[in-house]
């Protein structure tokens, strides 16, 4: 086979899941000894793209060709054997074991039936070698650093024979001594003619790095370029390059005074956070996943540590340890992760809407009366149009839209001033999300301030007033309504 | 719609199966026994369950917080050789019993701390009290039985209000307290929640360490009174005193129902597991069945009892 020819060649990969289009029609093909980077937003189908190669998920259209040849019924275990390998950002070690064995494991070498621990040690030694890296194969993976164990996960995948290798936001853990290291490793498998794929959210290391770059968005393929022929303004500009046709409900109100002020909040991951919150107006936080938004929300809702800063409300500061402190004051939040965190999935609508509230509704003998339980849970269902038979119905069975609205009507009892939304139409349709947005919109006009956390970049366009973005755990930059435009959020966001 | 239906279905069958085998064990025991079928027979079953009763409201509510109480046999154990210790030398019937009490609330707040701060698993923790604990036992009674209770003492398990036993209508009362705090108080309904997800629960604001001190507060004090109520019908404190029950009241709460991941089951039905353990342990004894094959009896059901369960969350799962 020449070597011009791609060794993995992906045409017309369509990913269909219901009501959505993770992948249109994407085809994209990789050459040997050379890196290739994926760039795109949040969402933009990166991760389905690699598990479509690497067999995790089957594509609902389109084929793989692999050396040549179409690739029949792929899956994970058949894409290892021919040599696709991919590293994710979640490490997939087994702590507790030495670094030879985990990266031996399941394919021991065997010694009179039993494992050749001496073998398999002086295998991984030669891997480790031909890393660059030094690190005793009798170590145990639980005494390394982050960086350490991924490269010993990247070590794990050259054990065998790597023809095309995935590296999935690699260097997000990594300190900067780390990182070199990585960088060296890339470089050293480029040479030995493989394949890479290296995705990743920073757009330095892809001109650093990197030979071609093609960019996705929003399930599509944009574009490939050769990186010496393009720029980080230009790689932006066709990241977000794209029309802004969804409506988003107006607010009819102005902003009001302040109400929640976060002073130089830092925490293990976030440095030095400070903002406000104004009653009536709708704050966005932008920021590409990790970059720390999450974890704001939770700090200043004591869902989480704070080793230093300060939280005010109306201009008082607040001692707030705990989410019961910050309910008391006034803050509440809608966690991301909806059905986890949320809800109480195996329980009723009225257990989770008066979950937080049930204090309120005793009688003079401590006993929740039915009678108000069930008037105050009505009348939410009713406020914020709760689709249910009745309100004994499991939250389980509820569409994404609805659970949301549960989550809510919990919160809107305990008379709130400052409401975080983290991502807060995650897998919610579009019919839904429109009753989302106008019930935000209707509690910033009831004086509340609104804090949206949002990947989705026309709605954080479309539903904030100020977009403050985060990156890599700090407060980059903030923009007005006006100023904010798709590209100055994504440039911002990426650090650049 | 469909599912949930079909979901409801196999709830009302998995009830339905517990009752029909209770009705057919009863037959089972009336057939082949003389004595079984009859009032006498069954005041004494009803005063036997009163002890694991009263325990089982207090352990439903630890399994249903997804905890376990492994250490409640030794409790009852430590509170009747503490009862009966003090009484036997004289000490006035009341201050025994506040001192009882008072170990029970004790032993469920050293429980909760262990558990809340040093974040050992109910399971271990109740372990470990439930080998101290007898360890404690057996130095408080030297190994011998404790003779010598008040007579006025007796009323608690042998006394009877017409033909219904004192200890089983504290066990009702019991009951009935459970209820409603577990259906119509914020805390019962706090400790469904954080068997659900005990992360929602501390979002959602609840203090999650405080329900379980509470909880596991309240557990000790009714397996005290459990504890006393035990030596007060066997009118002496024995050292082996509630060795074993435990199982015996983790066995009958499954039975009612009461998902062992947490968060599910009604107190309602766990009085049913309650008489259905009562029933079993009554009749194998009638039916001179030795009691190392009762042993092997009451493992197999608590297997079954648990397999039920999870069967049906994994269907509930697959639908």
């Amino acid at each position: 086979m020449r070597m011009d020819q791609p060794i993995l060649e992906l045409r017309s990969i369509t990913k269909k899941y219901p009501g959505v289009v993770a992948l249109d029609d994407v085809s994209l093909s990789f050459y040997r000894g050379e890196v290739h980077a994926i760039v795109g937003e949040n969402g933009a189908g990166k991760s389905t793209f690699i598990k479509v190669i690497t067999g995790a998920i089957q594509p609902t259209k389109g084929e793989i060709w692999f050396e040549g040849k179409k690739l029949e019924n792929n899956n994970p275990q058949k894409a290892l054997e021919m040599g696709i390998s991919a590293i994710y950002q979640e490490l997939n070690l087994l702590k507790d074991l030495t670094v030879a064995e985990n990266i031996f494991y399941n394919r021991y070498i065997y010694k009179h039936g039993l494992i050749d621990y001496r073998a398999i040690e002086e295998e991984s030694h030669k891997v480790l070698e031909r890393l660059g890296v030094k690190i005793d194969p009798k170590t145990l993976v639980k005494n390394l650093s982050v960086g350490y164990q991924q490269l010993v996960e990247i070590a794990k995948s050259l054990s065998r024979t790597v023809k095309v290798l995935i590296l999935d936001e690699p260097s997000a853990p990594l300190t900067n001594n780390e990182l070199k290291y990585l960088f060296d490793i890339v470089e050293a498998m480029r040479k030995e003619n493989m394949a890479i794929i290296y995705i990743s959210h920073r757009l330095e290391e892809v001109f650093r790095l990197c030979d071609k770059v093609s960019v996705f968005r929003d399930g599509h393929y944009i574009q490939t370029m050769h990186v010496k022929d393009t720029n980080k303004t230009e790689l932006i500009r066709l990241m977000v390059n794209r029309e802004l046709n969804e409506s988003f409900p107006a607010l009819h109100t102005s902003r009001g005074e302040k109400v929640l002020e976060v002073k130089n909040l830092s925490t293990s991951l976030l440095k030095d956070i400070s903002f406000s919150a104004y009653r009536g107006e709708r704050l966005g936080f932008a920021g590409l996943v990790g970059a720390g938004r999450t974890e704001t929300a939770r700090a200043v809702f004591g869902a989480d540590k704070i080793k230093s800063g300060e939280i005010l409300i109306d201009g008082k500061r607040m001692k707030i340890d705990s989410p019961s402190d910050a309910i008391k004051c006034g803050i509440v939040y809608l966690s991301e992760d909806r059905k986890q965190l949320g809800l109480f999935l195996n329980m009723s609508i009225a257990d989770n809407i008066l979950f937080s509230y049930l204090p309120k509704l005793r009688n003079k003998f401590g006993i929740i009366s039915k009678g108000k339980a069930s008037s105050v849970c009505d009348a939410q269902i009713q406020n914020l149009a709760i689709k249910t038979p009745s309100a004994q119905q499991l939250v389980r069975n509820l569409s994404g839209g609805n659970q949301q609205k549960v989550v809510l009507a919990k919160w809107m009892l305990m008379n709130c001033d400052v409401i975080f939304f983290d991502e807060p139409t995650r897998g919610i349709d579009v019919g839904a999300k429109q009753e989302i947005y106008k019930l935000m919109n209707q509690l910033a006009e009831e004086g509340k301030a609104v804090v949206m956390i949002s990947s989705e970049m026309q709605e954080l366009l479309g539903m904030s007033d100020r977009i403050i973005v985060m990156h890599e755990g700090k407060i980059v930059g903030e923009l007005s309504h006006e100023q904010a435009t798709q590209e100055e959020v994504l440039r911002l966001a990426s650090g650049v | 719609m469909q599912k949930k239906m079909t979901g409801k279905r196999n709830i009302q069958w998995n009830d339905m199966g517990i009752i029909l085998t209770l009705v057919a064990m009863i037959v089972i025991f009336s057939v082949f026994t003389k004595s079984f079928f009859s009032l006498r027979n069954f005041t004494n079953v009803a005063r036997q369950i009163s002890v694991t009763g009263i325990c089982a409201v207090g352990m439903t509510m630890v399994i249903l917080t997804g905890g376990i109480d492994l250490s409640i046999g030794s409790l009852i154990g430590l509170t009747s050789a503490l009862a009966a210790v003090m009484m036997s030398n004289g000490c006035p019937i009341i201050l025994a019993v506040l001192a009882a009490l008072a170990v029970g609330v004790i032993v469920g707040f050293f429980n909760a701390t262990c558990i809340n701060y040093l974040y050992i698993p109910p399971m271990i923790t109740t372990l470990a009290m439930m080998i101290s604990l007898r360890g404690a036992v057996y130095l408080i009674t030297g190994g011998m039985p404790i003779y010598g209770i008040p007579e006025q003492f007796k009323v608690l398990g042998q006394g009877s209000i017409g033909a219904l036993p004192i200890s089983t209508i504290i066990m009702v009362i019991v009951f009935i307290f459970g209820y409603i705090v577990l259906g119509r108080t914020p805390f019962g309904r706090h400790i469904y929640g954080i068997g659900g997800s005990a992360e929602t629960a501390r979002l959602s604001g609840v203090n999650v360490k405080r329900v379980l001190y509470k909880m596991y507060m309240l557990v000790g004090l009714l397996g005290a009174l459990a504890g006393l109520i035990l030596t007060s019908r066997v009118n002496s404190g024995q050292p082996s005193s509630g060795d074993g029950y435990e199982m015996d009241i983790i066995t009958a709460v499954v039975l009612g129902g009461v998902s062992v991941s947490g968060g599910e089951g009604k107190l309602g039905k766990v009085i049913i597991g309650v008489i259905f353990m009562g029933v079993l342990a009554n009749g194998m004894m009638m039916m001179n069945i030795n009691e190392y094959w009762q042993r092997v009896v009451k493992g197999l059901v608590l297997l079954a009892a648990v397999a039920v369960d999870i069967r049906a969350k994994n269907k509930a799962k697959a639908v």
